[in-house]
């Protein structure tokens, strides 16, 4: 028996997020507003789908992540329902819900596929246990959210735990492997790296040992092999494809991995190796990841940083040589409050460029960090606003790229879109 | 002409490393080639050979999991941790191992694990996290401003003093105002932020102990604290 939730709801609801919109509020308002006033108004909905519902956790590449399953689901022919807008709390789900169904409280979708912070999956899946889940990583992010990394990798076990069909698995992250053992129903799957690219990600466990273990592992079904360039090849069961990509960043292109895995355990026999090399192809990075705008006629990339490992990425996916560096931290609760991951990263790439601009709420924390790596630094600004005009106006010449953390690049875009025409390539 | 060497050990870097622990050793290490020494670390880490001549200990925090792998190890160079300590060498321990140079550590499940009892404190797993920004006042170092997240507990006993006074936040504990402790030189204490970067006296308290003491005069030269100082007035600001 389809079971529709009152329509009143939905209509409140729609209303909540079209004023929303108006005042330019954030995207979970409206979801809370549902939340409130009908308790089982998700669950309800997603019980609606054929293919059910998959959950993407982890903590870095989420959004990305997702974007390309979705894009390699819909080139399959599904009907996919995402909660596109970056807005990963079970709110943000309920507000992006509002925006598709339809008035009698229907989804027109096949399938949903949420990312879903760590903390916040684990009533999700109690709620609502997905049909597949995949899960990316453990690393330090915001831990004086979360407690320790051992409890945030506790959490993905729950979310795996509560997954009724395939559980996707970084192989290449211990915390996350060591989840297959405590799965006995579920199915699992491996995606991993090549030995060679293996040195490319230290995790938070090697920082400080130098040790790359790449001693026996697994079998994976989904292996990125080789990344150079603009080139990526895969090993799929044996076989190996080539192909160009528009994503950058080494972490983004080990995520793909994990993206076709996941199609893989939706698509089963119906997957056609073509249309996932051809999608993979032309998928963007998602906001903020990496992504490239244009501003007075020379690039300018944002690159979101949120904990050591993805900045240490970061450095080393893009090479500071003829680009003007900024970086802005701020420290508000979505940022994390504890300044200490800084001090987990290493600077010393940026030695021989500098740094022009330092800006945020705690800019000052990190002109410190820097000061401590040699690192020159040309401004410092808390001011965003006034920082990203200083930075724009005085490397007018120089193509340029920031690293900001979440609310700043919030920030960032805002003013962008407002100083200048934002050509945004995405 | 030779620049005179400072031996820095990092006491168990693979294990105990959270929270930007890093920034300590860097500080030191830096604030030593800014005052003209030649620092020389070395990462012990456990089933190391234990070396021979040390200037200043630091150790940091870990996961539950990282202190029962160093537990063992930890309690075989207790005797040379304690010698040096006698002998009035400088250390700072932050978190996890300012609770395993305590008595002991009672974990939320009864669990004991003994420590080494350099310093007269003792340690009780709890519940309640406490988290957030924190700023304390010491009658030795100032205003000492960090970053504590911890969920043990720690009380001293009557052979330690506390480090310093809280200000705001929660410190060694909910219950007294107490952060952190101190026998001779050795601190103990639940600051991360990283600690050194942000409170430079801190640092060169260690840095000029060691150095007064093996070659008994300290360098002229004087760093430029600026950012430090900044960084520290922003944070002063900050909500919890």
């Amino acid at each position: 028996m389809p079971h529709h939730f009152t329509p009143f709801v939905v209509i409140a609801g729609k209303a909540v997020r079209y004023a929303a919109r108006l005042r330019g509020g954030g995207s979970a308002l409206p979801g809370l507003f549902v939340e409130k006033i009908s308790p089982d108004f998700i669950k309800t909905t997603l019980a609606q789908l054929p293919h059910g519902v998959v959950v993407i956790s982890g903590t870095n590449g989420k959004t990305t992540t997702t974007k390309m399953v979705v894009a390699l689901l819909e080139a399959h022919g599904l009907k996919v329902f995402t909660n596109r807008t970056g807005s990963n709390f079970t709110r943000g789900v309920a507000a992006a819900l509002l925006g598709e169904i339809d008035i009698k409280g229907t989804l027109n979708a096949d399938i949903a596929v949420l990312e879903l912070d760590e903390a916040h999956a684990v009533p999700f899946v109690k709620a609502i246990p997905p049909r597949y889940s995949l899960l990316l990583n453990v690393m330090r992010d915001q831990l004086d959210r979360f407690g320790e990394i051992d409890a945030t990798a506790k959490m993905l076990e729950k979310i795996a735990q509560a997954t009724t069909d395939t559980v996707v698995l970084n192989r290449e992250d211990t915390r996350v492997l060591r989840i297959k053992d405590t799965l006995a129903e579920q199915k699992v799957e491996l995606f991993g790296l090549s030995d060679d690219l293996l040195a490319h990600f230290p995790s938070d466990d090697d920082m400080r040992s130098g040790i790359v273990k790449t001693s026996k592992r697994p079998e994976a079904g989904v292996i990125l092999k080789k990344y150079t360039g603009d080139q990526a090849t895969y090993d799929l069961a044996g076989h190996e494809f080539s192909t160009t990509l528009k994503l950058n960043g080494i972490y983004n292109v080990f995520n793909s991995a994990a993206a076709i895995a996941l199609a893989q355990a939706v698509l089963g026999a119906a997957i056609d190796t073509k249309k996932i090399i051809a999608t993979i192809a032309t998928v963007t990075p998602a906001f903020g990841r990496g992504e490239s705008l244009v501003v007075g006629g020379q690039p300018l990339e944002l690159v979101l940083v949120k904990n050591p490992s993805g900045f240490r990425l970061g450095l080393k996916s893009f090479p500071p040589e003829g680009y003007a560096t900024m970086i802005a931290i701020n420290d508000n609760y979505a940022d994390g409050r504890d300044m200490s991951w800084l001090w987990d990263v290493d600077f010393e790439t940026l030695v021989d460029e500098g740094v022009a601009q330092v800006a945020g709420v705690r800019a000052y924390d990190m002109a410190l960090r820097l000061q401590y790596d040699e690192v020159k630094i040309g401004h410092i600004e808390k001011d965003l606003p006034t920082a990203l005009r200083q930075f724009i106006d005085v490397n007018s010449e120089h193509p340029k790229r920031i690293y900001c953390t979440y609310t700043a690049m919030l920030t960032l875009r805002r003013e962008l879109s407002k100083i200048t025409k934002v050509e945004v390539i995405s | 002409m030779s620049k005179q060497k400072i031996t820095v050990l990092q006491l168990y870097p693979k294990d105990m490393n959270i929270y930007g622990d890093h920034g300590n050793l860097l500080v030191i290490q830096r604030r030593l080639e800014w005052y003209g020494y030649e620092p020389v670390v070395i990462h012990y880490n456990v089933g190391d050979v234990f070396p021979d001549t040390v200037d200043i200990v630091i150790g940091g925090g870990g996961q539950d999991s990282g202190q029962e792998i160093i537990h063992e190890d930890l309690l075989k160079i207790a005797p040379k941790l304690r010698a040096l300590a006698e002998a009035d060498v400088p250390m700072l321990m932050v978190c996890g191992l300012y609770q395993l140079f305590g008595n002991f550590f009672k974990t939320s499940s009864d669990k004991t694990l003994t420590g080494i009892g350099i310093l007269d404190v003792e340690t009780y797993g709890m519940g309640e996290r406490l988290i957030g920004n924190i700023i304390t006042s010491s009658e030795d170092f100032g205003t000492i401003i960090g970053y504590e997240n911890h969920s043990g507990q720690t009380f001293l006993g009557p052979n330690a003093s506390a480090l310093a006074t809280v200000i705001k936040g929660a410190g060694n504990n909910a219950k007294d105002a107490h952060e952190g402790a101190r026998y001779k030189n050795v601190i103990g204490t639940y600051l991360h932020g990283s600690i050194l970067p942000k409170n430079p006296r801190l640092a060169d308290f260690l840095i000029h102990t060691a150095v007064t003491k093996k070659y008994g005069e300290f360098s002229t030269d004087l760093i430029d604290d600026l950012l430090a100082d900044l960084a520290r007035e922003t944070a002063e600001d900050r909500p919890r």
